[in-house]
């Protein structure tokens, strides 16, 4: 093996972000070490990339099924809360609070007297969208900033890293509290913004990792030979075969993403009224836990279902992407 | 491997510096501490400026900044809104948090590891869907949920344990320890069954099967050693995740260590606390990560540092 | 500790794993001594070092009620001010006091308790270079402009309002008739405090030492306090327990779970969400008293939209808006009472409470406040947003409760929406600096039961606490000759005189009388809480 410190760095990809959110990381490890070729040529016919073989994979896998149907599910019910969910979710009548299931309610009413069932599925558009934005955002920056380093190489490379580490040693849900704790819009983007800025150490590593192996390949030599470009290598070469960690990675920390939303709109830096979310829900229902158990155990079973989509998504994906585990 | 230590203990210096430079920035966008020391009502301003002057909050940010971290190389964390050093709240904050930290890794240990050999030997099976099912819906339920649903049943309902932490005690510690290695717990369940299925069919572990050593010398001297490695090197990184993650499971268990000074040191606007105890959590975070590589090398004879 | 065995089991194995992972293990630390009839109660983590003249919140407040007695001392039922260590407190013009003390007065660790205790207290409370917050306290004793001067430093070392005649006599003079200043002398701000205050100032912040029927035994900071029975005690008001430990938590709802456990005695703060089930978990363990406490909507009057020709009927649309009487039952389940006034009604009709002084503008009548609203020229914006500290409290679950009412008043799903703050300390600066851009939570907790205490440093221009800045040349004209009237029923009819130029401009909408509320365990009895929602530690026995 090489006897650079970059390999066990490499392979503690994805640290020390408060627990949730690196798993997927630390687990796709493997990954960045699997060559990433444009993959072997199949038995016989047409030649076979990773892909997809992948794509194979995942429409024979009922996990991949299920979750992918909960998700369009969930995206459809983000877009059009109205076709489910009669009234709005900021009717409430106090008269009603803590209220048991009745005609038009099925989950009974919260503590304020809202519609638990109007305001669970009304909730799904600001977690679904905090969960999409903050992942794409992460993706992006990560992938970009890691990906040119790793190619780069040099004072870049070193620069990068101790500013992931700086990141990575920072505890997420502290950063939260403080940076949030000032915020006065309403809106989902402060949330979305604290979540890239300390997300996308994650995702870098990763990249890096992957346009590092994947540097390494003859088929990169061989272009490098044959006088192509550096932006030539990187979007042609490079990022097909390096853009898979970073895909499996990024589906799991979705689901964590969501996750994390509901704790900071507990600990009370998360989303803010009137916007209607499931952490909102929860952590306000939180305290009547023993008289309205179902105003808590209805939208954190939404979000538990959601957070669950995402990352047997991620599974599926990695389990059809790994070639190794075949 | 000394000049590798070296080289990595130089790298800590930036990391250092950027890390608590990054917090103290952090803090200070929160704005003015002074605001909330009157009450409900506002300090008169004479007051008000004598105690921005007393806590050097007049001075630029840059030169607070120099001043504090010139402090703690001496050993000097500052005080806090009442009087007290910094240093007196983390030896009374800092046992506790790490004797929380110990029971969730032990936790993570002791149940994640046996159920991830359990379940990547057997993949496949019922038993390995069913773990596997298990950690899912237990990374999926956030934290606070969990503790919540707990303490309601445990202590409440069922009388079991106690609802809160009082002494700090390890009995105590047990369910708020459980609850604040659960998503761990399941990771490091899924990391060593991946592992432990990647491993199995390697050359080496074939190898000895067919020179007929027994099952479990196989599994405890070959396989688990190598399978073990990202195991390690999660867990050693999670060390400081889980002290600074703590402030969720310690609020609900009223417990009064590391994530509680954090928690009232952040309502506070509490600079000095705030800083201190993070500058703290990084050089667990720095040192963690530095041992975890070096026990790399233990592990895996492939890997030798220059 | 009901069935903890199955977990006594499992921590055996856990720290025979632990001891077999090498790990050096500490088990067991230190609590209060709890032996004999001392009985455990919640406590906040007080936010300031714990001298008289610097503590403000309740939490702190505890402690000096616990530690101190001071000239006068509020009746724990009535709320009345009774002379304590004074012997008399005498004046004929309401600006020049002769204060006598009582023999036989002694701090617990022996020294005497002289007008010089108090004297120096004072002073040292009042001086700039001390940085105490509640300094203004003293702003009504001559000579406080010098020692505490706006801007620039202190030039004097003292005041010269305060004169020591003999051991147990000294005069204060103040630089405005002040009837009512006798009866503010129980707050804890004017408690005499030992030379050890002074000598070894921070020995003293360590363990305070004071004169109340306890001392304190132990203090680990942010974590507990033990309070032991002081024997030497001379007062009449003598502790009936052997002593108190004070425990901290973060929140109220884990105390609350901890009573019901069986793991702590008393707790004198019940989470609203939690008091529904308050009475079937304790029944008669339960109390519910009124307490000086009451909670309004303050405006921002410096934002030039909410101080136009008719913004006086837009706030009191708002006001009409509100149904107080559910939400008091709903959210707070009689906890509050829907207010009627702008003071409360510990004040006694004698002392100024005036129910329904607010008359119609109180009342639910969504039809008249949509009315109001629109003649007023709408709501600033097209949406009220209040303000309030997200970290603490119920704060919460009332301002929806109240956005909700507002909103079904009006007929409009985003009329009023709450507007959280992240911490308290942030929406103490927002408040500062003049930054609201609409109504905001404002909370008054009376220092002493005048009702002059409900009134002056609210709305009174340029007042310590009026924090909209509202500004009324009327009600300062009435409130300036309420003070100066000697007679006490004079001076209360003065002040609702001016309380009745708030209602007309609904300088701030009131919404609620806030009682305190405390649960108890089976262990305790005699348990009851004095007019600043604090139990009365001391008459509470145990077993």
């Amino acid at each position: 093996m090489r006897d650079q410190p970059q390999q066990p760095e490499g392979a503690i990809a994805g640290t020390g972000m408060g627990g949730a959110m690196d798993l997927g990381a630390s687990e796709a490890v493997t990954l960045e070490r699997t060559p990433g070729g444009p993959a072997g040529t199949g038995p016989a016919g047409r030649p076979r990339s990773l892909w997809s073989d992948a794509w194979r994979d995942l429409r024979r896998n009922p996990v991949f099924l299920l979750s992918a149907l909960v998700i369009l599910f969930l995206v459809f019910i983000s877009l059009w809360p109205s076709a489910i969910a009669s009234g709005s979710p900021l009717t409430c009548d106090l008269a009603k609070a803590q209220d048991g299931a009745a005609p038009g309610a099925p989950f009974g009413y919260d503590g304020q007297g809202c519609n638990v069932y109007t305001r669970t599925v009304y909730g799904a558009r600001a977690s679904v969208t905090v969960g999409l934005c903050a992942t794409l955002g992460v993706a992006l920056l990560g992938s970009v900033l890691g990906g040119l380093a790793g190619y780069f190489g040099g004072v870049w490379d070193s620069v990068l890293s101790r500013v992931t580490d700086i990141f990575f040693a920072i505890p997420v849900v502290l950063g939260g509290l403080v940076l949030l704790s000032v915020v006065t819009s309403n809106t989902v983007w402060p949330v979305v913004g604290f979540m890239v800025l300390l997300g996308w150490p994650q995702i870098s590593r990763i990249a890096r990792g992957a346009v590092i192996t994947a540097k390494q390949n003859d088929y990169v030599q061989a272009a490098r030979a044959l006088g192509a470009s550096d932006s030539r290598i990187l979007l042609r070469h490079i990022a097909p075969n390096a853009v898979a960690p970073v895909i499996v990675v990024a589906t799991i920390a979705l689901g964590t993403y969501i996750a994390l939303e509901a704790t900071l709109s507990y600990l009370g830096v998360g989303l803010k009224p009137p916007s209607v979310s499931w952490g909102i829900d929860i952590s306000a229902a939180s305290p009547y836990i023993r008289n309205a158990p179902h105003a808590l155990l209805w939208p954190a079973g939404a979000l538990a279902l959601t957070v669950l989509a995402f990352i047997m998504l991620g599974d599926a994906v990695r389990d059809a992407l790994d070639p190794k585990l075949r | 491997m000394g000049r590798y230590v070296l080289r990595r203990l130089l790298q800590m210096i930036p990391v250092f510096i950027g890390a608590t430079l990054l917090i103290f920035l952090m803090v200070n966008v929160m704005g003015d501490p002074v605001a909330g020391l009157c009450g409900e009502r506002a300090c008169d301003p004479a007051t008000a400026a004598a105690l921005r002057r007393e806590f050097g909050l007049d001075k630029p940010l840059w030169q607070q900044y120099l001043t504090y971290m010139a402090k703690v190389f001496t050993g000097d964390f500052g005080t806090a809104f009442n009087g007290q050093p910094v240093t007196e709240l983390m030896a009374t904050a800092f046992p506790v948090t790490v004797r929380l930290t110990v029971v969730a890794i032990v936790f993570e240990i002791v149940i994640g590891v046996t159920l991830g050999v359990v379940t990547g030997l057997k993949r496949g099976r019922p038993a390995d869907t069913a773990v596997l099912l298990a950690t899912l819906v237990v990374i999926s339920v956030p934290t606070f949920v969990t503790g919540l649903m707990l303490q309601l049943l445990l202590g409440i309902k069922w009388h079991w344990i106690r609802p809160s932490v009082r002494y700090g005690t390890l009995d105590e510690l047990i369910v708020p320890g459980l609850v604040l290695a659960s998503v761990s717990l399941a990771y490091v369940t899924r990391l060593t069954r991946t592992s432990i299925a990647e491993n199995k069919r390697s050359d080496y572990v074939r190898t000895a099967i067919a020179k007929g050593l027994p099952r479990h010398r196989v599994i405890t001297r070959h396989l688990l050693r190598n399978s073990l490695i990202p195991v390690v090197t999660f867990i050693g990184t999670d060390i400081g995740a889980l002290m600074g993650g703590a402030i969720v499971t310690e609020r609900i268990f009223n417990i009064h260590g590391v994530g509680y000074q954090l928690y009232q040191g952040i309502l506070r606007q509490n600079t000095q606390t705030v800083v201190g105890f993070v500058t703290v959590l990084v050089l667990v975070f720095l040192v963690a990560n530095l041992l975890v590589d070096l026990l790399y090398a233990v592990l895996d004879p492939r890997i030798r540092y220059a | 500790m009901r069935g903890s065995r199955h977990v006594r089991g499992a921590a055996g194995a856990l720290a025979m794993a632990l001891a077999a992972t090498g790990c050096g293990v500490i088990v067991g630390t230190s609590g209060g001594a709890n032996g004999g009839a001392v009985l455990s109660s919640s406590w906040g983590d007080p936010q300031n070092p714990l001298e008289p003249a610097n503590t403000n919140e309740v939490q702190g407040g505890k402690v000096l009620d616990m530690i101190f007695r001071g000239l006068k001392k509020y009746d724990p039922r009535t709320g009345r001010a009774q002379n304590w260590l004074a012997r008399s407190i005498e004046t004929e013009d309401s600006r020049n006091y002769t204060v006598r003390i009582k023999r036989g007065w002694t701090f617990s660790n022996g020294e005497k308790v002289t007008a010089r205790s108090f004297v120096n207290a004072w002073n040292y409370g009042a001086s700039l270079r001390n940085n105490q917050k509640n300094a203004y306290f003293f702003g009504y004793i001559d000579g406080y402009d010098r020692v505490h001067p706006d801007s620039g430093r202190q030039s004097a070392p003292a005041l010269s309002g305060l004169k020591v005649v003999d051991d147990h006599t000294f005069t204060v003079r103040l630089n405005q008739k002040f009837s009512g200043f006798p009866d503010t002398l129980g707050y804890a701000a004017f408690a005499p405090l030992p030379r050890v205050f002074f000598t070894d100032h921070a020995a003293w912040v360590k363990k305070p030492v004071g004169n109340g029927p306890y001392t304190v035994e132990s203090y680990t900071r942010g974590s507990q306090m033990y309070l032991r029975k002081w024997d030497g005690y001379p007062g009449t008001d003598k502790a009936r327990n052997d002593g108190v430990t004070l425990m901290v938590y973060t929140d109220s709802n884990t105390a609350y779970t901890d009573l019901l456990a069986g793991n702590l005695d008393l707790v004198d703060d019940i989470p609203a969400a939690q008091l529904k089930n308050v009475e079937g978990d304790l029944g008669d363990r339960y109390i519910n008293t009124p307490a000086g406490i009451i909670q309004t909507l303050a405006f921002p009057y410096y934002d030039k939209a909410w101080n136009r020709p008719g913004s006086a009927k837009v706030r009191t649309g708002l006001s009409m808006a509100i149904n107080r009487r559910q939400i008091t039952e709903m959210i707070f389940r009689g906890t509050r009472t829907p207010a009627t006034d702008w003071t409360s009604p510990v004040l006694g009709v004698d002392g100024g409470f005036k129910a329904g002084l607010c008359g119609r503008a109180c009342d639910y009548d969504p039809a008249r406040a949509k009315q109001l609203i629109k003649e007023g020229g709408g709501i600033p914006g097209g949406q009220v947003k209040i303000t309030y500290n997200a970290d603490s409290g119920s704060h919460r679950q009332w301002v929806d409760a109240v956005c909700n009412s507002v909103n079904n008043a009006l007929g409009n799903d985003r009329a009023c929406v709450g507007n959280p703050v992240g911490t308290f300390a942030d929406f103490r600066k927002q408040i500062g600096q003049h930054t609201m851009t609409g109504p905001f939570r404002a909370g008054w907790q009376m220092d002493y039961p005048l009702i002059q205490n409900f009134l002056q440093p609210l709305y009174y221009t340029g007042a310590s606490s009026n924090d909209g800045k509202w500004s009324d040349r009327e009600f300062d004209r009435l409130v300036d000759r309420a003070n100066a009237r000697t007679d006490t029923a004079e001076a209360v009819a003065g002040f609702q005189e001016a309380e009745k130029v708030v209602r007309d401009q609904m300088a701030a909408v009131p919404l609620w009388y806030q009682n305190g509320n405390a649960g108890y365990s089976d262990r305790l009895s005699h348990v009851a809480l004095n007019p600043f929602s604090v139990p009365v530690y001391n008459e509470i026995k145990v077993g």
